[in-house]
């Protein structure tokens, strides 16, 4: 009796050690990585597809966090929409586009993958702005409202919201005042937003700063 | 014991800290020793790994040892997995293989240029066939600026490679289109009945085709139908000819939609403005609408409905020719319905299903009259009905190999009276077709078919078969080959007064090159078209005419090289020559120019969100029939050249919350005379020049949208 009893504490210290060790180790290179994301110096797309590379060994070693997966789709993204041969960009944006359905899988209805699937779809219009714009606007758009109704706070649907309708022609249903508007009520939620842990999304903020101060 | 315990314990906590790092470097190539760069290194089941350089070299430590997986992956390439044994430093050259299923593979192209928003590299976006100008939103008109092409303007149809109009079918869906032109007046044939806007893929085929598709001796328009829209809208438009209304409405759960419109036309006060040629003998009217209805059944359904209903009333009236002094009177009402209800889904098993029927009626009722010679005019009445189904089984046999195989049913009703005279005739139709794509390699590939049909008016049954083959050269370059038989059933004027006719036939042999690079595209066919068993009127109807075509085609868009600007080129060469209806020998004829050329430019202004497009379209005369010339002259003289320019003007803006499009269009803005033949008198003593009835069209349209944009509603929920 005793010997299973302290076999089995045994066994649970064991596990559970292990399990604390993983989870720092998670949480430290996932933090190092996104400290990484943050750094403007970073934005090159070799550095952008070098750090989409450690998020991508960290999502299949760990097998069920999607903030891994979710951080590699947002590399690739931003990859995509810095991509001038609009030839390529289709082909980083499907890898996007995987990443991101892989997070989808393990977190659904969540509010920042939506964020990032209507930053996809943006990319996309870019290859071709007048066949695609209808599709691939209205499907980024509609991801935004989404988003903005799973968490009324996140503040990037508002920053995308704004972005969309500050880059989008008057004629086609943009305005700058009105983007501005969005900016500002993007940086009352950015002052006020908690991300859910230190490694939780959280970007944005000084983009907002940046795109207000144009 | 507890001993035992604490020593295991601590020797796994202490194994880790006491771990030494082990380095793994190397360097990573394709199979060209061209070095990869990104590729991302991991060591399983760890977060220790790296990613590739330009140079293709990596270098990482890890504190893993012992046996390990290390993995290499990298998009487009096959991803592999080494183990090693983590003793000391470890030295990994690696060769990636390309993964076969991520690139990109051939497709059978010979013969089609194909205009689709789904997939990259196609020839030509939907949005083109909208833009061209001086086309005027007619696909049909658009497509006349591409290679194969006639510019036979007097004529109803898309004349292909030597072919005439009736040799070219339209296909919606799968499902053959009876009447695809309005009903026109003579030497003015009417446009296309169907908007460019309605169809999300459009395949213009000027020969070697599937089997999928009959009835055809030289060419297949194939049109797909869109799917559901992205979002509801409204839609209004205003020209000085007409007002247009209609609206599209997604369903809540966005897995149905529904779309109703309509249109009136009326010509009247524009005539009244611009005198055409020949007097008008009613105001010109058009009115139609359309509704659609959109499903999808599962997450791979889905069920599609269109019909169209239109009404047509117009006439003219011109100098008699055969009697001075009085006047000539052609006036045409003409009723057409066209529906069509389609199915497709996935089986399961890598099968597929596409299914559908379609039924369509379309009366002509034509008043001809010499006033005020004859107390009696003609009274025509022509009622032609088609009923179809068809379905078609695709099965998908490993990565890329397709068999497909399916059947048609025809039921064709063919009514003529002439004021009490009735020429009537059905016709049943039978097809059965089967062909596999089959790849013998992802850059090679064989499509072999068959088609076997059976008209019981004909009492004949036709077997063609049809061969394709495609050979990419590298990504963006490709060969194709074609062979095919085709064949189709005379056209009903001649059937209804003759029934023992057989199938008019046409072979083809196509070779093709095409390079469609991101920015540009060319390219190059060369055909050989080989006609048997037309249809001849003299001296007696019977299937027995011959004929030939031949020729080499060039096609280049360029989209990069100027910027903002966007054109191409196209040129045909054509030989042809046939004998057929009253032709006394093999001669060009009179529907055919031996070269054709067409130069489409659009051009954005972004800062005046302006589009214009201006086409220049040039073919060399026309061969013409001079009574007055002895036989061995027949077909001897031509016409002058054809020389045509079209420009549209596109302004995007915003009225409100409305997208709106102001829209100038204008043909043969250059005012060229342009003379596609001459009718003689019965006597040969008179002639008279075919010419455009209006031979300069302006158009001014404006058309609004009003989108229920979901980005505006929450902004203003805010």
């Amino acid at each position: 009796m005793m010997k299973t009893f302290v076999l089995s504490f045994c066994l649970l210290v064991t596990t559970f050690s292990m399990t604390f060790a993983q989870s720092a180790q998670y949480q430290t290179a996932m933090s190092k990585q996104i400290a990484q994301l943050d750094d403007p110096a970073n934005r090159a797309p070799e550095k952008m597809q070098e750090i989409a590379n450690t998020f991508e060994r960290i999502a299949a070693a760990e097998k069920t966090q999607w903030l891994p997966y979710y951080y590699a789709a947002y590399c690739y993204v931003m990859n995509a929409l810095s991509e001038k041969d609009k030839s390529k960009v289709d082909a980083i944006d499907d890898k996007a586009q995987a990443a991101i359905e892989k997070a989808e899988s393990l977190s659904p209805k969540n509010d920042e993958i939506y964020c990032v699937k209507s930053l996809i779809a943006t990319a996309r219009i870019g290859v071709d702005p007048m066949t695609r714009g209808m599709q691939y606007g209205a499907e980024a758009a509609t991801l935004l409202s989404e988003a903005g109704q799973i968490n009324k706070d996140n503040p990037r649907v508002d920053l995308l919201q704004g972005q969309s309708l500050y880059y989008t022609p008057e004629q086609f249903g943009g305005s700058k005042e009105k983007a501005k508007e969005k900016f500002e009520l993007a940086l009352k939620k950015f002052a006020t937003f908690k991300p859910a842990s230190e490694i939780a999304p959280n970007w944005g903020e000084a983009y907002t700063k940046q795109l207000l101060s144009k | 014991m507890y001993k035992l315990y604490f020593v295991l314990l601590f020797s796994g906590l202490s194994s880790t800290v006491l771990q030494a790092q082990t380095k793994i470097s190397g360097k990573i190539t394709d199979k060209k020793n061209h070095p990869l760069q990104g590729v991302n290194i991991s060591i399983k089941d760890s977060y220790d790994g790296g990613t590739s350089a330009a140079d293709g070299t990596f270098s990482f430590t890890t504190d893993a040892s012992g046996e390990q997986s290390v993995i290499f992956s990298l998009t487009n390439y096959q991803t592999q997995e080494q183990k090693v044994n983590l003793s000391g430093a470890v030295t990994l050259n690696i060769i990636l293989r390309n993964d076969i299923s991520q690139l990109k593979i051939v497709t059978i192209s010979a013969g089609s240029i194909e205009a689709s928003s789904e997939k990259n590299n196609t020839v030509l976006k939907p949005l083109d066939i909208v833009t061209t100008g001086g086309a005027m939103g007619d696909i049909v008109s658009a497509l006349k600026t591409l290679p194969g092409t006639q510019q036979t303007n007097d004529r109803e149809g898309l004349f292909v490679r030597g072919g005439t109009g009736y040799e070219t079918q339209t296909f919606i869906d799968g499902l053959l289109v009876r009447n695809p032109f309005y009903s026109g007046l003579p030497d003015m044939p009417g446009r296309g009945r169907f908007s460019p806007f309605l169809f999300k893929g459009t395949t213009f085929s000027s020969g070697g085709y599937s089997a999928q598709y009959g009835q055809g001796l030289s060419s297949a328009l194939v049109l797909e139908s869109q799917d559901l829209p992205e979002r509801s809208s409204y839609s209004l438009g205003v020209s000085p000819i007409g007002i247009n209304g209609g609206l599209d409405e997604l369903s809540k759960d966005k897995k149905g939609s529904f779309g109703i419109e309509a249109d009136y036309t009326n010509l009247g006060p524009y005539l009244n403005v611009i005198k055409p040629k020949f007097e008008p003998s009613v105001n010109p009217e058009i009115i139609g609408t359309s509704a659609n209805f959109r499903r999808k059944t599962s997450a791979t359904g889905m069920l599609k409905f269109y019909g169209y209903s239109n009404w047509t009333h117009m006439g003219s009236i011109r100098p008699s020719f055969e009697y001075a002094g009085a006047k000539e009177l052609f006036e045409m009402k003409n009723q057409n319905v066209y529906t069509n209800l389609s199915y497709k889904e996935l089986l399961g098993n890598d099968w597929k299903i596409n299914a559908g029927i379609s039924f369509s009626t379309n009366t002509d009722r034509i008043t001809l009259d010499t006033m005020p010679k004859n107390p009696d005019p003609l009274k025509i009445h022509n009622l032609s009905q088609l009923a179809q189904s068809r379905i078609m089984l695709t099965k998908n046999i490993g990565n890329y190999s397709a068999l497909r195989f399916g059947g048609e049913y025809q039921y064709a009703v063919e009514n003529a009276a002439y004021n009490d005279y009735h020429v009537n005739y059905a016709d049943n139709y039978t097809a059965a077709f089967a062909e596999g794509d089959i790849y013998f390699t992802p850059q090679f590939v064989g499509r072999v078919g068959g088609r076997m049909e059976y008209s019981s008016k004909l009492e004949k049954m036709n077997f063609a078969p049809r061969v394709s083959l495609a050979y990419k050269l590298d990504q963006a370059s490709q060969l194709s080959l074609a062979y095919g038989d085709y064949y189709q059933k005379p056209e009903p004027q001649y059937l209804r007064f003759k029934p023992d006719l057989g199938y008019m036939k046409a072979t083809h042999y196509i070779a093709s090159f095409q390079r469609v690079a991101n920015n540009y595209t060319l390219r190059v066919e060369a055909y050989y078209k080989k006609y048997h068993h037309l249809v001849k009127t003299s001296p007696d109807t019977a299937t027995n005419g011959t004929g030939y075509a031949k020729g080499i085609e060039l096609f280049w868009r360029d989209r990069k090289s100027v910027k903002n600007l966007d054109y191409w080129v196209s040129y045909s060469y054509l030989d042809t020559k046939r004998n057929y209806l009253t032709y006394p020998y093999e001669v060009q004829p009179d529907f055919a120019a031996r070269h054709t050329f067409s130069v489409v430019t659009k051009y954005y202004i972004s800062s005046i969100t302006t589009n214009i497009g201006l086409t220049y379209s040039f073919a060399t005369g026309r061969p013409y029939y001079n009574p007055n010339l002895p036989v061995n002259q027949f077909m001897s003289q031509k016409t002058i050249d054809y020389n045509s320019v079209g420009l549209s003007v596109s302004y995007l803006t915003a009225i409100r919350k409305a997208f709106t499009i102001l829209v100038l269009s204008v043909n043969n803005v250059g005012n060229f005379k342009q003379v596609y033949g001459y009718h003689y008198s019965t006597d040969a003593m008179r002639r008279e020049a075919i010419t455009p009835n209006i031979p300069r069209f302006i158009y001014l349209g404006m058309f609004m949208s009003f989108g229920i944009d979901r980005r505006q509603e929450t902004i203003d929920n805010l």
